[in-house]
């Protein structure tokens, strides 16, 4: 049994790797959205893991963290509803879906920096 | 642990604003402000009975839901940090209920629209997270809080639903969900270590070991993100000032502070036996970059309203000074020392003068239809009131007597006296000295006579502009009120010469200083003198300025903020690792 929750761990710890890098590295907002979705998953497997070795109650399993899972589930699976929204949103508005509208106004600034 | 009398209370903080979003949503359309109106004056009385409560009490109040204790339940728990900043709150949304009005209106024999009944939804929404931020007990509760307060102030900052504004609303969401599931890896392998997510629980068991610094580093790396704590703010600036005035006025004044007051409850009530003053310096030392940054960007702007909300990066700054201020005193618990209490002072000071501070930018970009700083002329005569906000909301940032600030600063310069850490001081002075001198800047532009009498596009609604300017006498008053309730003797030396002469110095300072880095200067014969005299100095100051807003600039690029934020939390490992 230690051997399997070493394995889930693990395997934990290597979603939310994976996933901040492809959140770190992807410039695509839905790219984004769906490797916060494999952080967020990597997390409640780790939470999985902890319930089913911390079994205070010695019932094999810790009723708590289950709760807490679902909770999280619900407010992962929102964020990821309004962010698509959002992305949507911007989508129609501006006809591409890219974060990158900011790197213009900051040349903008510097251009206007040797004034006055 | 059992229910104390008056624990209700704290259900009903929360409660209130949901219940208030529920029927405004349900009844919709002209009814939602209405609805709103009765709910922020319903909050309010509540936010004074618990002050009652605790008053009468004499000690924290507690409320377990269903009466289960904890570690299976859950409890609300309301001390003397949750009451001030329930208090603030209540006031600043009364102030922007006020100002909004005029906004997000519905008045009759007009079409009913959609913005407004999400303002006025989402306003509420906010408030409710807020203050179930405020009392929870449990690090899964403020999890879930800190997630509502996000998913309320995202759509606000995209009202207009203008793709510039859409996009700044999706960095927010994005960079907030990196930082909110750090916290929550955090608060589960707490749970983990220790088989509760109770704060009291958890500040009895905690010991330092590997579970707990590689979750206390993730918890606060996580909330600095969403605290916009520079190097991670590269959300902040588009949102705050691309959003209407009113919701700016929330966003910058008030959301900032839920999850900086989340990092004030883990370092003071569940992480004292783990973190480190090398920690806390690491903390203050990112808070001294924001002030440099922060402020100087501020003056290299052409907008007011990306001004305001450099202003606020800066500001986010001086609440993050506290931490090693108060860390000295830790021996003496944190909780009483006058670190903490200048803490909370800076953050209700700053949540009124930056509400007021957006209100005023919106009044004028409402009357002028464009906020360029260099072409401000004329509005003093055109907006007197407004420009009024803004100077005292101003005066109230820079920290002159008698403000809040002011009072803040004077605590956190006996803290770094006391605790020998003198460089914080140069700090706290630099960084009044920059923000006087935006303000200055830009009330130089204000009070400039106009070649044409500026006629306001729009009429400003009186009781708008009236709302701002109270929420900045609140911050400039705030140093009395802060004077009479912590018994301090703060302000008594406030008016003599040499207080006198510092403050007239802080202005001269900062019109020097707005001189020499400013991006857009009032052309006037003085300036242009004084321009003309100093032109090599003015080169080497503005290269200066323009190095520092290409950093910013670099630093708001995606792959560089997440990879800041990785390196920040594996710093802040380092740090507890290496004091412990």
């Amino acid at each position: 049994m230690t051997d399997a929750a070493t394995l889930f761990g693990l395997c934990a710890a290597a979603l939310v790797g994976i996933g901040v890098y492809a959140l770190v590295v992807n410039p695509q907002p839905l790219r984004k959205i769906v490797a916060f979705n494999v952080i967020g998953n990597g997390v409640f497997v780790l939470f999985g893991v902890i319930a089913r070795r911390g079994g205070v109650l010695e019932w094999g399993g810790d009723p708590v963290p289950q709760a807490l899972l679902i909770t999280g589930l619900v407010v992962a699976f929102s964020a990821t509803a309004l962010a698509v929204a959002l992305l949507l949103r911007l989508a129609h508005e501006t006809g591409s879906a890219t974060l990158a509208a900011d790197a213009p106004e900051a040349a903008r600034s510097d251009a206007g920096a040797g004034d006055a | 642990m059992t229910i104390t009398p008056g624990g209700l209370l704290l259900v009903l903080a929360v409660m209130v604003p949901f219940v208030g979003v529920l029927t405004a949503f349900t009844l919709g359309g002209r009814n939602a402000q209405r609805v709103a109106m009765v709910t922020i004056v319903a909050g309010l009385a509540v936010a004074i009975a618990i002050a009652a409560a605790m008053a009468q009490s004499g000690g924290a109040l507690v409320y377990l839901l269903g009466g289960w204790a904890p570690p299976l339940g859950i409890a609300l728990r309301a001390d003397g940090l949750s009451l001030v900043m329930l208090l603030a709150v209540a006031v600043v949304i009364l102030g922007i209920g006020v100002y909004a009005r005029a906004d997000f209106g519905t008045p009759a024999g007009v079409r009913e629209a959609r913005a407004p009944l999400v303002f006025w939804t989402l306003l509420l929404a906010i408030w409710g997270s807020l203050n179930l931020v405020f009392v929870s007990g449990d690090l899964f509760t403020l999890y879930v809080a800190l997630e509502l307060l996000t998913f309320a102030a995202v759509p606000l900052v995209s009202l207009d639903g203008r793709g510039e504004t859409l996009r700044a609303a999706l960095r927010y969401l994005l960079y907030a969900l990196l930082g909110s599931v750090f916290y929550l890896l955090g608060a589960v392998l707490m749970y983990g270590a220790y088989g509760t997510l109770d704060i009291a629980l958890l500040g009895e068991r905690i010991r330092p070991e590997p579970a707990t610094l590689a979750a206390a580093a993730l918890m606060t790396a996580g909330l600095l993100a969403k605290t916009a704590l520079f190097p991670l703010h590269l959300w902040l600036p588009p949102a705050h000032a691309g959003a209407p005035a009113a919701a700016s006025a929330v966003l910058s004044g008030l959301v900032i502070k839920g999850s900086w007051f989340l990092v004030v409850r883990l370092w003071l009530d569940v992480l004292p036996g783990v973190v480190t003053l090398e920690a806390a310096q690491l903390l203050a030392a990112l808070g001294a970059g924001a002030i440099l940054v922060g402020n100087v960007v501020a003056l290299r702007q052409e907008r007011l309203k990306l001004l305001v909300a450099y202003s606020t990066v800066a500001q986010i700054g001086y609440l993050f000074l506290m931490f090693p201020l108060a860390f000295g005193a830790a021996a003496a618990g944190l909780d009483a020392s006058g670190a903490v209490t200048g803490g909370m002072l800076q953050a209700i000071s700053h949540a009124t003068a930056k509400a007021a501070m957006f209100m005023a930018a919106g009044l004028i970009y409402l009357a002028l239809g464009h906020d360029r700083i260099a072409g401000l002329a004329g509005v003093a005569r055109a907006l007197p009131v407004s420009v009024l906000t803004f100077a005292v909301a101003g005066v109230a940032l820079m920290g002159l007597p008698p403000s809040g600030a002011y009072v803040a600063k004077k605590l956190f310069f006996d803290a770094a006296a006391g605790t020998g850490q003198w460089w914080w001081e140069l700090v706290l002075d630099a960084g009044g000295l920059l923000t006087a001198s935006y303000v200055v800047l830009v009330l130089a532009h204000a009070l400039r006579r106009a070649d044409a009498p500026i006629a306001p596009r729009k009429p400003v609604s009186r009781m708008a502009g009236g709302a701002a300017l109270a929420l900045a006498l609140c911050s400039l008053a705030l140093g009395f009120v802060a004077n009479g309730a912590f018994s301090l003797d703060a302000l008594s030396s406030a008016l003599t010469v040499a207080d006198l002469g510092s403050s007239i110095l802080l202005l001269v300072g900062g019109a020097m200083l707005a001189a020499g880095l400013g991006h857009s200067l009032p052309s006037v014969p003085a300036v242009d003198a004084a321009v003309a005299i100093f032109r090599p100095l003015r080169r080497a100051t503005v290269a200066v300025g323009a190095m520092l807003v290409r950093v910013d600039g670099v630093l708001r690029q995606w792959p560089v903020a997440s990879l800041a934020l990785l390196a920040l939390t594996i710093a802040f490992g380092a740090a507890m690792i290496a004091g412990g």
